[in-house]
């Protein structure tokens, strides 16, 4: 299964921040952070990354430095400000509040999602 | 391993020329790239198939370079003076070239005032200043493209000749007081020059049509960076006057004598070194405003011929109109000038091809009925120096325009090229150049210093 483009547009930001939130990581290792908490199923292209991470750097959610890494290589590490712990959390927060509502509908709804599965078996994404 | 860095080298270059991607950008996208490659070479991938597959995960560059700019919209528009992007020698090269330049534009802020050490004031003594303004500035001008395109000191000897036997034939004729002939060497003076000018700015490649187009694209981007410069001047001395008087203190003594003459003399430098910085930044002005004003000065020009034949009237004689036509010709041939110096000669011809017929043309028939007023009236106010040269300034437009409406009709009708139009064009800077140095050195004498 792949999840759309707009989807992950929409969700690059929590994922970047809480991955960062987690330690500081450059934009190889986030990328290979995404794919093992996604299982794959949330590719991304590699480079469209960079333009995110700039992007919560201008916003000041993140904070860049350059160090040299064990392979002798200049690399751009980048760590979570307080600020953007903040965005983070608000973030969450209205994840939650979609997941909740989406939660609610599908148990509402009495149809067999994935065909020839019961709907109860289909795994949620993990919002909360 | 050599190959690998050779693919990587030249995928970096290629990511560089990405005008959102900053080299930065290109260094930490690079580190994501060997950093795949090494894991994927890890894996058991061959490099070049490692390289391969680590380029397509990065994802198509041009979706890459356009989310950057969605990003970084700044970098569109191309700054012109700080370019804080690359570093490296370029950046280094650019720092010294600003230094030079600004070192040159003190140096003519400074040159126009040693008349004055010498007790030449600008006010009492306005004709000496009026002949030797362009020896002030334009040698330094001159320096400033001699230090840039190195050019031999056989070239740098003929140059300084020039500007030498130009400054004694400016100052060893014995003018009378507010004579014609002096006020005509004032100004034919800077246009003789601005050929020696040309010959340094063009570095060798003077003989060559794309050198001399080149130096015409320099002279209009100059005017236009001047013309701004002088604007912005202008609001800094309303405010410093303003704000002065409001505490009691009159600043114009100073903007008079220091800031105007100062500013306008370094002015000429930093213009010059504003076209040189920007050449391959920012799109070039003149052809802009050409494009705007092409088709509105045809459609006054043709409106003007209409009511000539409509109303029947004569173009009235009087002391100016040889100098008003003179001046339309000059903004008809800037017109074509500019609007040939942007002009891919490869492109077909179009419907601004025919306007700019419309408009040469037109500028000829109104030129041809204000000549035969004045052919007809000029026996009798006789042969004055201002006459003579206005006239010998008309015709030499004249010619040129007739000539380029010629090549530019063969143009539109298929039987020539636009490259033409750009060599006859070129060559004929030399004409201008020739005809303001005869003004100069031949008129006062004939015409007894008067």
């Amino acid at each position: 299964m792949e999840i759309n483009k707009d989807l992950i547009a929409a969700s690059s930001t929590p994922v970047v921040l809480a991955i960062l939130a987690e330690e500081d990581s450059y934009g190889y290792a986030i990328l290979q952070r995404v794919r093992e908490l996604s299982k794959g199923r949330m590719e991304w292209t590699d480079g469209m990354l960079y333009p995110v991470l700039h992007r919560l750097e201008r916003l000041g959610h993140v904070e860049a430095r350059w160090e040299v890494a064990a392979s002798g290589r200049r690399r751009k590490y980048y760590g979570i400000t307080p600020q953007g712990r903040a965005q983070l959390a608000e973030e969450r927060k209205q994840w939650q509040a979609v997941d909740a509502t989406l939660r609610i509908i599908w148990r509402a709804l009495v149809l067999p999602v994935p065909a020839g599965r019961p709907p109860s078996a289909a795994p949620l994404p993990q919002g909360a | 391993m050599v190959a690998l860095e050779e693919q990587i080298d030249q995928w970096r270059s290629y990511l560089r020329r990405r005008q959102a991607i900053h080299s930065v950008d290109v260094a930490e996208l690079e580190d994501h790239l060997r950093e795949q490659v090494a894991i994927l070479a890890d894996a058991g991938l061959a490099t070049d198939e490692a390289f391969l597959v680590a380029v397509k995960r990065m994802g198509d560059l041009d979706a890459l370079s356009r989310e950057f700019a969605r990003e970084h919209s700044d970098r569109l528009w191309k700054q012109l003076v700080v370019s804080p992007s690359d570093a490296g020698e370029s950046q280094a090269a650019a720092r010294t070239d600003a230094v030079v330049a600004f070192c040159l534009a003190a140096a003519a802020a400074v040159a126009i005032k040693v008349p004055a050490l010498f007790g030449m004031q600008l006010d009492e003594d306005a004709s000496f200043y009026a002949r030797n303004l362009c020896f002030l500035v334009l040698p330094l001008l001159t320096g400033y493209f001699v230090w840039k395109r190195r050019l031999n000191p056989s070239t740098v000897r003929w140059l300084a000749i020039a500007f030498v036997v130009a400054a004694v034939f400016a100052n060893v004729y014995p003018f009378d007081p507010d004579s014609s002939t002096e006020a005509l060497t004032a100004l034919h003076l800077p246009i003789a020059l601005w050929l020696v000018v040309g010959i340094a700015y063009a570095g060798g490649r003077w003989r060559r049509v794309e050198g001399r187009m080149d130096f015409i694209r320099f002279s209009g981007e100059l005017l236009i960076y001047y013309v701004l410069i002088a604007l912005g001047g202008g609001v800094l001395t309303a405010f410093m006057v303003a704000m002065f008087d409001s505490i009691g203190i009159d600043p114009e003594p100073f903007i008079e004598s220091w800031l105007l003459p100062c500013g306008a003399a370094g002015a000429v430098v930093v213009a010059a070194w504003l076209v040189e910085a920007k050449q391959s930044v920012i799109e070039n002005m003149a052809p802009v405003l050409t494009r705007l004003f092409t088709p509105l000065f045809a459609a006054v020009l043709v409106t003007f011929l209409g009511a000539l034949l409509w109303t029947g009237r004569g173009v009235d004689f009087e002391r100016d109109l040889l100098i008003k036509f003179n001046l339309l010709l000059v903004v008809v041939l800037g017109l074509l000038l500019y609007s040939l110096s942007a002009r891919d000669p490869r492109s077909p011809r179009g419907a601004f091809d025919v306007m700019q017929v419309v408009l040469v043309v037109s500028a000829l028939l109104a030129d041809a009925v204000a000549l035969w007023a004045i052919s007809a009236r000029i026996t009798e106010f006789g042969f004055s120096p201002n006459r003579v040269a206005a006239l010998g300034a008309n015709v030499i437009l004249l010619v040129n325009l007739a000539w380029s409406a010629v090549l530019y009709i063969r143009f539109l009708r298929g039987r020539g090229s636009v490259t033409a139009l750009e060599r006859w064009q070129t060559d004929y800077l030399s004409v201008y150049a020739v005809w303001a140095a005869i003004v100069v050195i031949v008129f006062p004498p004939v015409f007894g210093y008067d």
